[in-house]
């Protein structure tokens, strides 16, 4: 009853819902998995919230399901109140920004920089014959690429392909936060990247999360990160949440700690 | 001196009407990266129906119009077949082809030639009465050179508009064009319509040359127009000024220059078709070395 009651809860600070989701690959064959049985999630309005979790875990299973990549067998998902269990993904990045592992897939290499922005900066209106690049924007976009500090700024026109992973990944991070969205997804953002390349982009996240007070949710497989940066910590394992800690309590996780959970889990099934 | 001129004048005029078809597969094959096979079923398309349109009476630029927008039609129908249906891109234009054979012979009314001697046809009628006499012998070099001026700008200026960005975008990664929440499939098929619209038009303006419509003429187009762009890209590729929609278009020419040459050196017709295959495996091996070339270049990319 309790749980019944619970479904049909619509609290006005949630900002997502994912309520009773059950999700098996391979339904009926040797291969089934089954991954998700009665998964709930729900993130807070403006909380930053990273998840870590072993191969298989089911962390980027549970984003593509939010952002309509993956398919549920049944289960709810709300975004503001809204179901968006029905949507397309197309239809759901209108409110969802993604920023995924690999830098390619956020930008487009074979546009410049300049015509990259121009075409998210248009997010949410029509896409008609009008010109697509509008010069008076030229300024605007420069200002936000000094944010970034690479100096792309004098580099408008350059072609996004031949741009390192890095600098690439810098720019699909501020060209998918640019216009106003209600979630931010990190799809491991920082895993394709060199250690100093993702230091920066992950510095860069943190200000921008902040500055915009983005509700974020941030997929990591460096528990240093989920440690240090974010307002909640969740540790994926099966298709379960096993450790989800907030504020003090988040606090008092060492990365020493985060580890040797990790690692028991690990070793339970036999990694 | 004079066999030469005629020859080269020749070579022009074919070269610049397929120019037209070259563009048309631009944006298919390049632009969206659909290896778009439907083309070797709107070309014949658009010389029917304008065949067909012009005996019956209509006037010439209308029936370039109307042409271009079969043409584009059947490019929706390929279009939806990939993205409603989830065949692949090869399968759908092959679908479309097929149909076309006999959507093509409904049109000629069962012929698989419909001629139209002596009737109205853009290089005969309306704007050519302005041209001085002794420029009618490259009327249609000229007609056909305007067409493909206009029709190039047009499509430049489109490329430039959001929904052109979008197009580029979409051929180049889709997910990006999910990202800011717009459908690619959608902008798939408004690119393949314009490419078969482009195609079935060359269609039209050959068959006004030729002052006939020939339902077989489709075979082989698509390798045509694929030779045509690929070799066009790579040999004007490097020049920093030149839009890639004049790449295509003299693409074309050096193409036709090309089998023309063969013929003049004594090659029989009957390996004509062997000579394209041969013609368009080159292009396609050396623009594939080019492209490494290119790669290598691309990771001397300066550090973070």
């Amino acid at each position: 009853m309790l749980k019944l009651l619970n479904s049909n809860r619509h609290s006005n600070n949630s900002i997502v819902e994912m309520q009773h989701i059950y999700k098996t690959f391979n339904k009926g064959s040797v291969n089934e998995v089954v991954l998700f049985t009665d998964f709930n999630l729900n993130i807070s309005q403006g909380e930053f919230v990273s998840v870590v979790g072993s191969n298989g875990s089911g962390k980027t299973t549970m984003l593509n399901i939010l952002c309509g990549t993956t398919e549920i067998d049944s289960g709810k998902i709300f975004l503001k109140g809204q179901d968006i269990g029905k949507m397309k993904e197309y239809q759901r990045a209108a409110s969802i920004g993604r920023v995924f592992q690999n830098p390619a897939i956020g930008t487009c290499p074979s546009l410049t920089i300049l015509e990259n922005m121009s075409l998210a900066d248009n997010k949410g209106s029509t896409f008609g014959l009008t010109p697509g690049i509008n010069k008076r924007r030229i300024d605007f976009f420069r200002s936000q690429l000094e944010l970034l500090k690479l100096g792309l700024e004098d580099k408008i026109d350059l072609l996004v392909g031949s741009l390192s992973g890095g600098q690439r990944q810098a720019l699909a991070l501020l060209i998918s936060t640019m216009t106003p969205i209600e979630l931010l997804i990190l799809d491991e953002h920082t895993a394709a990247l060199d250690p100093r390349s993702s230091e920066t982009v992950m510095e860069l996240t943190e200000r921008i999360v902040r500055e915009k007070k983005l509700t974020t949710l941030m997929v990591t497989h460096n528990l240093r990160y989920a440690v240090q940066y974010g307002d909640r910590l969740i540790m994926m394992h099966k298709g379960n949440s096993v450790i989800d800690v907030a504020g003090e309590d988040k606090n008092n996780y060492a990365v020493s700690d985060l580890l040797k959970i990790f690692n028991e889990i690990s070793v339970e099934c036999g990694n | 001196m004079d066999v030469f001129l005629s020859i080269f004048n020749n070579i022009l005029e074919e070269g610049l009407i397929y120019g037209i078809m070259a563009m048309g597969v631009y944006i298919s094959y390049s632009v969206l990266d659909f290896p778009d096979l439907s083309v070797d079923g709107t070309f014949p398309l658009g010389m029917c129906i304008t065949a067909a349109l012009i005996t019956a009476g209509f006037n010439p630029f209308l029936s370039c119009i109307i042409a271009f927008i079969c043409g584009a039609v059947a490019g929706c129908v390929t279009g939806l077949l990939h993205v409603k249906l989830d065949i692949t891109n090869l399968l759908s234009g092959i679908i479309t082809m097929m149909a076309m054979w006999s959507v093509n012979l409904v049109v000629t009314r069962g012929s698989a030639v419909l001629p139209y001697y002596n009737q109205p046809t853009i290089f005969t009628s309306g704007p050519i009465g302005i041209l001085p006499e002794g420029l009618y012998t490259y009327r249609v070099v000229i007609i056909a050179a305007l067409a493909v001026i206009v029709l190039k700008i047009l499509l430049d200026m489109y490329l430039k508009t959001k929904s052109g960005l979008l197009l580029r975008a979409a051929g180049d990664n889709q997910q990006f064009v999910i990202s800011i929440s717009r459908d690619p499939g959608k902008m798939k098929i408004i690119g393949l319509a314009i490419g078969n619209g482009y195609t079935a038009l060359a269609g039209s303006i050959l068959s006004q040359q030729a002052e006939s419509a020939n339902i077989n003429s489709g075979t082989g187009m698509v390798v045509m127009g694929l030779a045509s762009v690929i070799i066009g890209l790579s040999i004007f590729g490097k020049v920093k000024i030149m839009k890639a929609t004049t790449m295509v278009v003299l693409g074309a020419v050096v193409y036709k220059a090309c089998l023309a040459i063969a013929m003049l050196l004594g090659l029989p017709t009957n390996f004509m078709k062997l000579l394209m295959a041969v013609i368009f495996t080159i292009a396609l091996v050396s623009s594939n070395f080019m492209k490494k070339g290119r790669n290598k270049r691309h990771a001397e990319t300066p550090e973070f």
